[in-house]
């Protein structure tokens, strides 16, 4: 490709618009900046917390200040002042935890549905149940009662400590232990809230459940937890959005989800971030550090990961699958686009413990303009994994010459019975490819989106009919103006 | 319905093509011949309107417009098609849905109504039979995995399901057996029409016996050096390119 012409045909990736960059003026309880012991206090006793959860967050805080903030990944950052960030922001009158629908602010049912969230239960697409959370405070979740016919707990995570307090210490840090990551610490410490879900046995969870996750206060971070549990033979779908204001500042957030499947159980859970990326120079945006892990427990259980990680001024995330029962499953589907100066270290992890577990990843990252991917991924298969199998597939897609693609899979197999299978590509839309679609008629951008949705398109078939159609818009939205 | 007068086309500073004059009415077939590296590929490249090549001097006229000011989705939408000597991949993206956007972005420029997935289907069910394609291959990504013939094949396809006014067929005949090329110019001869016209880029007379041109030109170093009838092409496969290339400057 010509410098010239692709310099032009980039161009336009700096004017790219974030559409949920927009600010709620909400009257909001925020902590100063700072963490100590007396904010973890605050944010425990905040939430009227039992004594043990407490001293777990406090547990989990003294790792954290023993370890140090991992660097190894592929991705550059200024250093990150732990004492700058407000570990607790919550809209004001939420602050008891969430109520019925009725009782929520107005300007927050507004924010929801400004966002395409709405939370009037009659309104929203039919058969998807919401978990809003804004900053640290779940605001309101939907369908309750009608998952609550068949057994199915889904609630904020803060509401399922005082309800359910004996599923929450079973499986709380199970997945994910206090010590597990730097970023995994800081959580268990700090953690405001998230979603909580349980799926009783032999139960086909009625409807996709879903959170939704808003940044909205400066200088917060959100720190919220995640914990599926599906128990013996059944079945659940999940869904994860989330977006964030438009802001100069890094925002930091880094969440936990822990996943848990008992014999013949399936997770699926599905995500598209969009954080707010930052501008064309790398300024502001989302830094996010998560770490997410399923445990398929159960024999022939489990866990889909798909993931479409559009947003984020840094991804550092490895959505993973330990495979301890037998003939279990793990899967990974993730198409990561890293436009603007975003920097992307994504990927995941798999270990195979049980006999015949079986894992699949497949990857795509996409980068443009000044775009960084690195797709980082590990299979581990252990002695006692007889029979086990592995297909990694990694591809990685170019546009322009100031992006770049990187890939490091690792693999260990301690087990000659056992098979595993790598391949990776790389390439790049060639002005061939352009001159070709437009050759027939088709525009310039139609072509772009075309080649991406060719290239992602055995991810988007993993996700829900709907995510799929806005994961689709997504990328184009994020690709538009890519061309000048 | 085209007219190039004086045309000058470089290159990285390499002077390609150095004064090309040719007029090309509806109805008509053209055969443009000659030596590797003549300048016949460009010359469809730049109708095209490839934005490699530098325009240095002299103008192209289609349809009563000035072509060279036409971007290139724009030119394919008013009507002007290339067969690639060389049709280009596009992994993951299906060659049918392919066809279906091009020919809705074109209907969408010329004011109709585009067509959906059923009325698209029905469209190209007796294309398929004329050129004697595999369904799979419809359900393929865009020429990834083709066989060179295949691929052939399948711009021809492209071309019967556009129906281009100026369609411009870039070596069809190379990499295809003398099966195919039957089928291929078979599908080539159904499509010519009072109102459209052709110009065929080849190397070698052997399509020519199956797709007979109204005209023959002979490229050589950037110049057209001769032109005439069908017969002309009978001559140079007799001769060779280097006594045309005497007789001329004789």
């Amino acid at each position: 490709m010509n410098p010239d012409s692709e310099t032009e045909m980039l161009k336009g990736f700096a004017e790219q618009e974030y559409k949920y960059g927009f600010v709620t003026d909400i009257e909001s309880d925020t902590l100063p900046p700072g963490l100590n012991e007396d904010v973890i206090k605050f944010i425990s006793n905040k939430k009227g917390e039992p004594k043990w959860l407490t001293d777990w967050r406090l547990k989990a805080y003294k790792i954290w200040l023993k370890m140090k903030e991992p660097h190894w990944a592929n991705v550059e950052y200024p250093p990150i002042d732990y004492q700058a960030i407000s570990y607790f922001s919550a809209p004001k009158n939420a602050a008891d935890g969430p109520k019925s629908l009725d009782e929520v602010d107005p300007e927050l049912i507004k924010t929801y549905n400004k966002l395409g969230i709405p939370l009037q239960e009659q309104e929203i697409l039919a058969g998807v149940a919401v978990d809003a959370v804004f900053d640290s405070m779940s605001i309101a979740t939907t369908f309750k009662d009608r998952l609550a016919e068949k057994g199915v707990i889904f609630c904020s995570f803060s509401e399922a400590v005082k309800e359910h307090p004996e599923l929450i210490k079973k499986y709380m840090g199970s997945v994910v232990p206090q010590s597990d990551n730097f970023f995994a610490a800081l959580n268990s410490a700090v953690f405001t809230d998230g979603s909580f879900c349980y799926i009783p046995p032999n139960t086909k969870c009625p409807m996709e459940l879903s959170t939704y996750f808003r940044i909205n206060e400066p200088n917060t971070g959100q720190f919220e937890r995640t914990l599926i549990v599906a128990d013996k033979g059944s079945h659940v779908s999940y869904l994860e959005g989330c977006t964030a204001p438009k802001r100069d500042e890094n925002q930091l957030h880094a969440a936990v989800v822990e996943l848990v499947a008992l014999d013949d159980a399936v997770i699926k859970y599905s995500t598209v971030q969009n954080w707010y990326p930052g501008d064309k120079n790398g300024k502001g945006g989302i830094y996010n550090f998560v770490t997410k892990r399923g445990a398929c427990r159960g024999k022939s259980s489990k866990i889909t990961w798909t993931q479409v990680e559009t947003g984020s001024a840094i991804t550092w995330k490895y959505p993973s699958c330990i495979l301890q029962g037998d003939n279990s499953t793990g899967e990974f589907y993730s198409v990561a686009l890293s436009a603007l100066k975003q920097q992307a270290d994504t990927g995941t992890k798999m270990i195979h413990l049980g006999k015949n577990t079986k894992s699949t990843i497949i990857s795509k990252g996409i980068s443009a303009a000044r775009g960084q991917n690195t797709y980082r991924g590990q299979v581990m298969i252990k002695k006692s994994a007889e029979g086990a199998r592995n297909y990694s597939q990694c591809d990685s897609l170019l546009i322009g010459n100031k992006c770049g693609a990187h890939t490091f899979p690792y693999l260990d197999v301690r087990n000659t019975k056992s098979h595993i299978e790598h391949e990776a590509s790389t390439s790049k839309i060639g002005e061939d490819q352009m001159f070709y679609c437009k050759q027939r008629g088709i525009s310039e951008e139609d072509a772009i989106n075309l080649i991406v949705n060719g290239f992602c398109k055995e991810v988007f078939r993993e996700l829900p009919m709907e995510f799929a159609v806005e994961a689709q818009r997504l990328l184009e939205v994020s690709l538009e103006g890519s061309v000048g | 319905m085209l007219k190039i007068e004086n045309l000058h086309v470089s290159i990285g500073g390499n002077q390609i093509l150095k004064g090309i004059n040719l007029e090309v009415k509806a109805g008509e077939t053209h055969a443009i011949m000659g030596p590797n590296g003549s300048g016949k590929s460009t010359l469809a490249q730049v109708l095209a309107g490839h934005e490699e090549y530098e325009i240095t001097d002299g103008k192209i006229e289609y349809l009563s417009k000035d072509l060279l000011g036409m971007d290139i989705e724009e030119r394919a939408c008013e009507g002007i098609f290339l067969a690639f000597q060389y049709p280009v991949e596009l992994p993951g993206v299906n060659n049918t849905y392919f066809l279906k956007s091009a020919l809705n972005a074109q209907r969408k420029y010329r004011g109709e109504k585009e067509m959906d997935a059923m009325e698209f289907i029905d469209l190209i069910g007796d294309k398929i039979k004329l050129l004697n394609l595999k369904d799979s291959l419809l359900k393929r990504p865009v020429n990834e995995g083709f066989s060179g013939g295949e691929k052939k094949r399948n711009e021809i396809f492209q071309m019967a399901v556009l129906e281009p006014k100026l369609a411009l067929l870039d070596e069809t005949d190379s990499g295809l057996d003398i099966d195919a090329l039957r089928v291929v110019a078979n599908g080539i001869n159904s499509m010519r029409k009072e109102d459209n016209a052709i110009i065929i880029v080849t190397h070698y007379q052997r399509l020519l016996n199956y797709i007979v041109p109204d005209f023959v030109h002979v490229l050589v170093d950037g110049k057209i050096i001769n032109s005439g009838d069908k017969n002309l092409a009978l001559e140079l496969e007799e001769k060779g390119y280097d006594r045309i290339v005497e007789e001329a400057k004789a």
